[in-house]
């Protein structure tokens, strides 16, 4: 068996061939279920690992299926698929466990979440492994397919219509999507993702088709980036169970939109081509309205999760714009947000979870002292505020100090100003939570408390929180060891800027 | 003789000699049925084995030759269209013998009769698409094409209430004038030519008046029974109001039946005398079906109403093949898109339909708007019926997303994209009429509706149908080979990219 | 004008004909005749072109046409007539209803 051709393909099935056998199980097989969940995450998380190491080593991972005499499905490692298929093999790992502990006792059926959920996973991974345009479309839209199940779980009136809003916002994006692939297809040929980008071959020809199929990429894509004002999805899929929430928006949908992102402007057009053709200057300016905007919105919203999904909006415009800044610092800091800002946000969504599991805490105005009724949660949730604000030596900070620089070698100044407009909007959202949280008197009886433990609640729930939080510290700690995100953000711009 | 070259003539003659057996042996349908499906296998097999080593076969019947002998032709086209109707007509053999012998729609009696009459029509049906997809001249196809229409119409009867008998009159008018049609054109054809067959036709037939008159003529004609908009509109009560294995075959197999016609005569026949402006007028026709029949499905209170919709939208698709095959160099393009989507749509419209009739059957009525707990009750057919939405929408991986992105490659590379856009957005109405229904399943229930016990293999047959149309979507470049032996166009099948 | 020109004229009004009553009547019993109309001003079409200009004998292929016509003519006239009897029993009339949505 040849590893080089299969372990693409092995990364991807990894997922889902437990969440098929998840869907034949019956309701009851609680542990065979589990068993399903946790053998899969685990050998998804070790053929991860040799994807990494060989991938440092410059080792080439390559699957080709044909589709269509001429079109072949790829899955392809390089350094920026490793990037992203290991932030998803981690955090699946850990919202794995989390949602065993989150829905146990829910009415509705389980075998059916588990099954969308590894599906989902599967077309996340799929999707960061992509080699050329067409495989990327195709998984792109199996995303939307995976994930509609997991927003509609609950089955109410609410989670119905956010189903179709989602349905609505991501069907039409991937529509535009499909055009635009079809479109560039049709004018050069196959896409086969290339480092420095694919169509520096092409320059001199075709600018003006490139420039509008640029932009019906990017809205094809923003649609999941959440780029304003195509945001109008995420905070209405806000109703979905808290595991869902956390992986939509830390791995699998929102992310996969700003990964999408990166790959156009870095392995289809090419950094220096684009800038040429002049689509990076209003793709940073979209980018830096949405940040603004989505802590602007977040400022006045007391749902907690609400006010989380509006600095998703935020937050993932980071990555963008950290694409639409010319020069490798930039790069480096667009890409290590995309990490950071996945561990950060999972904590935070976690946390919220957990609040809202074992206080029925939905509610900034219910959080009036629960710091000393869940400190190990509250802990996390402070770490993960602090890294979004950018607090050193948080994850956060790094990133948003990367993004600074890159602003300022690249003799864009006004970067700077978004960076620094967005922390104290950040700042002005979060820390009112983090004190009422630890320095204010509880206001009476909780909503609804469920848990009555020794620990603060249920282990499943305060694990993977924990260990996200202490993640997105060492990350921004630890930025500087070998195999660091930052490290790695380091290894890809230096693959996409050339020798 | 080669043992093999036999093979067109058991493959007309099995089924139509099983269909006069099961009128005289009432109750012996069930098995002559299953006797026929299992007896069609080899020689398609050999007749499969015989294009595909050795190119088009010809086989003169009883060794007398044209013009007053009959000729059999079989290419590359054909065996597609004789292995669809295959797969198609085995799920249906095998789902009609659980549909029959458990009672069906009505009473016990009436049920009696209904199956008793259900197997001599349906084989006989099934050997008029066999004689239709292997004639090779126009008045055994116009012989082919009557007995095709008056079985389809009398097994539409069969469910005997005043909808199905007035859907089946009015079938049957729209059918008989469509082949009257036909009919004035060959024989036009003839007395300019003085030739039925079709390959010699191809060679002499110019643009002269009579094969003006000839081409609108049958052009007319077929279309009317393609059920092309505004002919369309005894489509929807017939496929609607007749059982469920009807349903199936009408939409799946038989407007397949008259618009292979089209495909054949437009593309061999009258390749001279075609004009873009019809062209363009048969697609202008297409984007209106599309457009009306999605949004009649989403207004449809019934599930076969709706689904009998879909199939009006899907077809309009089709028409869309005659402009694009217009475009420069994307003519094979085109052509391979229309006839992999024949494909896909067979199979999924297939399943989609069968999932329907047992909805109908489990629960005694299908008002989309009063079914509850469908899932709970049959979720394999419910999972059938979501794998071949999938491919109805034209989502990845499947069968519709192939032929939907040869379609539009076919667009853009020819420099028509005003036909991508349709073709994108009709992909967005399918998807809002298909989660109309099938978001359904995600609601939360309270109390479920009775439902009779299904018998396994409707669930299955279902099931079946819709993983072939799965597998049509990664099957790789197999049909395109098959579809490529002396097909009237040739290039490649995916246009576009630089010289 | 020979003969054969002239029989196809005919066929060729009676095939008008034919779809004028096809469309304008309501009486099912009246479409089934404008169709068999219709029929027959083909076959009269296809026999009468038979006679090529010329000929001492009329080419046959047309003639065997018509003859197969026929038969599926008289089946489906046949098949059309029981449904028109199943749809008055039905419904009570024999005309199709104005109403084609459901």
């Amino acid at each position: 068996m040849n590893l080089d051709h299969w372990l693409p393909l092995m990364i991807v099935l990894s997922s889902l061939v437990p969440g098929i056998l998840i869907f034949c199980l019956p309701e009851r097989r609680v542990s065979l279920r589990t068993a399903a969940n946790m053998v899969g995450a685990t050998a998804k998380l070790m053929l991860t690992a040799v994807m990494i190491w060989g991938v440092f080593h410059e080792h080439i991972y390559q699957t080709r299926l044909p589709l269509l005499p001429g079109m072949d499905l790829v899955l392809h490692t390089d350094a920026l698929s490793v990037l992203f298929a290991t932030l998803s093999a981690i955090l699946w790992f850990l919202t794995t466990l989390y949602a065993i502990g989150y829905l146990e006792g829910s009415p509705q059926p389980r075998s059916r979440f588990f099954g969308f959920f590894s599906l989902c996973v599967s077309s996340t991974v799929g999707f960061s492994l992509a080699g050329n345009l067409i495989t990327f479309v195709m998984f792109y839209e199996m995303l939307t397919l995976t994930t509609y199940p997991l927003v509609v779980h609950r089955g109410t009136e609410e989670s119905m219509r956010a189903g179709r809003i989602y349905l609505a916002y991501t069907l039409t994006g991937g529509a535009v999507l499909l055009i635009a692939a079809a479109w560039l297809k049709a004018l050069v040929g196959p896409i086969d993702f290339t480092e420095g980008g694919m169509l520096t071959a092409f320059s001199g020809l075709y600018r003006r088709e490139f420039i509008v199929i640029f932009a019906l990429l990017i809205t094809g894509l923003g649609v999941k980036a959440a780029l304003v004002p195509l945001h109008g999805w995420l905070p209405v899929a806000m109703v979905a169970p808290a595991p869902v929430s956390a992986l939509l928006h830390a791995v699998a949908v929102v992310k996969a939109g700003a990964f999408g992102i990166i790959r156009v402007v870095y392995d289809i057009y090419g950094i220096e081509f684009a800038a040429s053709l002049g689509v990076l200057g209003p793709l940073a300016a979209v980018a830096s309205f949405t940040i603004v905007y989505g802590s602007l919105r977040a400022l006045n919203q007391d749902g907690l999760k609400k006010r989380l999904a509006y600095s998703t909006v935020s937050q993932v415009s980071y990555i963008a714009l950290g694409a639409a800044v010319l020069g490798p610092v930039a790069t480096i800091g667009g890409l290590v947000h995309l990490v950071h800002q996945g561990l950060m946000k999972i904590t935070l969504f976690f946390c919220a979870g957990n609040l809202a599991e074992t206080l029925g805490i939905h509610y900034v105005s219910e959080m009036h002292g629960v710091g000393r009724r869940m400190p190990w949660t509250m802990v996390a949730f402070t770490l993960g505020a602090l890294g979004m604000i950018g607090v050193p030596p948080l994850a956060g900070f790094v990133s948003k100090w990367y993004l600074g620089a890159g602003g300022l070698a690249a003799g864009q100044k006004w970067v700077i100003l978004v960076l620094v407009a967005s922390s104290l909007l950040n700042a002005a959202y979060f820390l009112p939570i983090l004190y009422v949280a630890w320095f204010e008197q509880p206001k009476g009886l909780w909503p609804e408390e469920h848990y009555r433990g020794w620990l603060e609640t249920h282990w499943m729930l305060l694990l993977p929180a924990v260990i996200t939080a202490l993640l997105a510290l060492a990350a921004g700690l630890l930025a500087n060891a070998p195999f660091s995100p930052l490290e790695w953000a380091r290894l890809i711009a230096s693959r996409e800027y050339g020798p | 003789m080669h043992p093999f070259s036999a093979c067109p003539v058991w493959i007309i003659f099995l089924p139509l000699v099983n269909s006069i057996l099961a009128f005289l042996f009432r109750r012996r349908g069930a098995q002559l049925g299953i006797v026929t499906a299992v007896g069609l296998v080899p020689p398609l097999l050999g007749l499969f084995w015989q294009v595909i080593g050795h190119g088009p076969q010809s086989y003169p019947v009883g060794g007398w030759g044209a013009p007053l002998g009959i000729d059999l032709y079989a290419d590359g086209l054909s065996i597609i269209m004789l292995a669809m109707t295959a797969v198609v007509g085995i799920g249906c053999t095998l789902y009609a013998t659980g549909y029959y012998s458990h009672g069906g729609e009505g009473k016990e009696k009436q049920h009696h009769q209904d199956s008793a009459l259900f197997w001599p029509l349906w084989l006989l049906l099934w050997a008029a698409l066999n004689a239709l997809f292997l004639s090779a001249d126009i008045f055994n196809l116009y012989v082919a094409l009557e007995l095709l229409g008056l079985s389809a119409v009398a097994l539409v009867a069969l469910a005997g209430g005043p909808s199905a008998v007035t859907a089946a009159v009015r079938y049957l008018l729209v059918s008989l004038l469509g082949s009257m049609s036909y009919l004035l054109g060959v024989a036009l054809l003839y007395f300019a030519h003085g030739t039925l067959s079709l390959g010699l036709l191809g060679e002499v037939v110019n643009s002269s008046p009579a094969g003006f008159a000839a081409i609108t003529l049958m052009t007319a004609g077929l279309t009317m029974k393609t059920a092309l908009f505004p002919l369309h509109f005894w489509l929807p009560p017939a496929h609607a109001n007749a059982p469920a294995p009807v349903s199936t075959v009408l939409s799946a197999l038989v407007v397949k039946g008259s618009f292979y016609l089209l495909l054949r005569l437009w593309f061999q026949v009258f390749t001279a005398t075609v004009t873009p402006s019809v062209a363009n007028l048969l697609g202008i026709l297409g984007v209106a079906a599309i457009l009306w029949g999605s949004a009649q499905a989403l207004l449809a209170q019934r599930l076969k109403l709706l689904v009998a919709y879909s199939t009006v939208a899907q077809l309009g698709y089709l028409f869309l093949v005659f402009p694009l095959a217009q475009g420069t160099g994307t003519g094979f393009s085109a052509w391979s898109g229309g006839v992999y989507f024949i494909l896909s749509h067979a199979f999924a419209k297939g399943a989609a339909f069968l999932a329907a009739g047992t909805v109908l059957y489990g629960f005694g009525h299908d008002r989309i708007d009063e079914l509850v707990g469908v899932t709970r009750r049959m979720p394999v057919t419910m999972f059938a019926f979501a794998i071949a939405g999938v491919s109805l929408i034209g989502l990845p991986p499947s069968g519709g997303f192939i032929a939907k992105w040869l379609l539009l490659n076919a667009a853009l590379a020819g420099g028509q994209w005003w036909w991508a856009i349709v073709i994108v957005s009709g992909g967005l109405l399918a998807a809002a009429y298909v989660f109309r229904f099938f978001s359904r399943a995600f609601r939360h229930v309270g109390e479920i509706s009775t439902c009779r016990r299904i018998p396994r293999s409707m669930e299955l047959t279902a099931l079946a149908l819709a993983l072939f149309s799965l597998g049509l979507g990664i099957i790789g470049p197999a049909p395109f080979e098959i579809i490529q032996i002396s097909a009237p166009l040739s290039g490649p099948v995916l246009s576009g990219g630089l010289p | 004008m020979s003969v054969s020109v002239l029989y196809s004229l005919l066929g060729s009004t009676l095939f008008s004909l034919g779809l004028y009553g096809l469309a304008a009547y309501a009486q099912l019993l009246r479409k089934i005749l404008a169709i068999n109309i219709m029929g027959s001003g083909v076959f009269l079409i296809l026999v009468a072109l038979a006679y090529g200009p010329g000929e001492n004998s009329p080419d046959p292929v047309p003639h065997a046409m018509v003859l197969t016509g026929l038969v599926v003519a008289v089946s489906a006239t046949a098949l059309a007539l029981a449904l028109a009897c199943r749809v008055q029993e039905t419904t009570g009339s024999a005309q199709l209803p104005e109403d084609e949505s459901d």
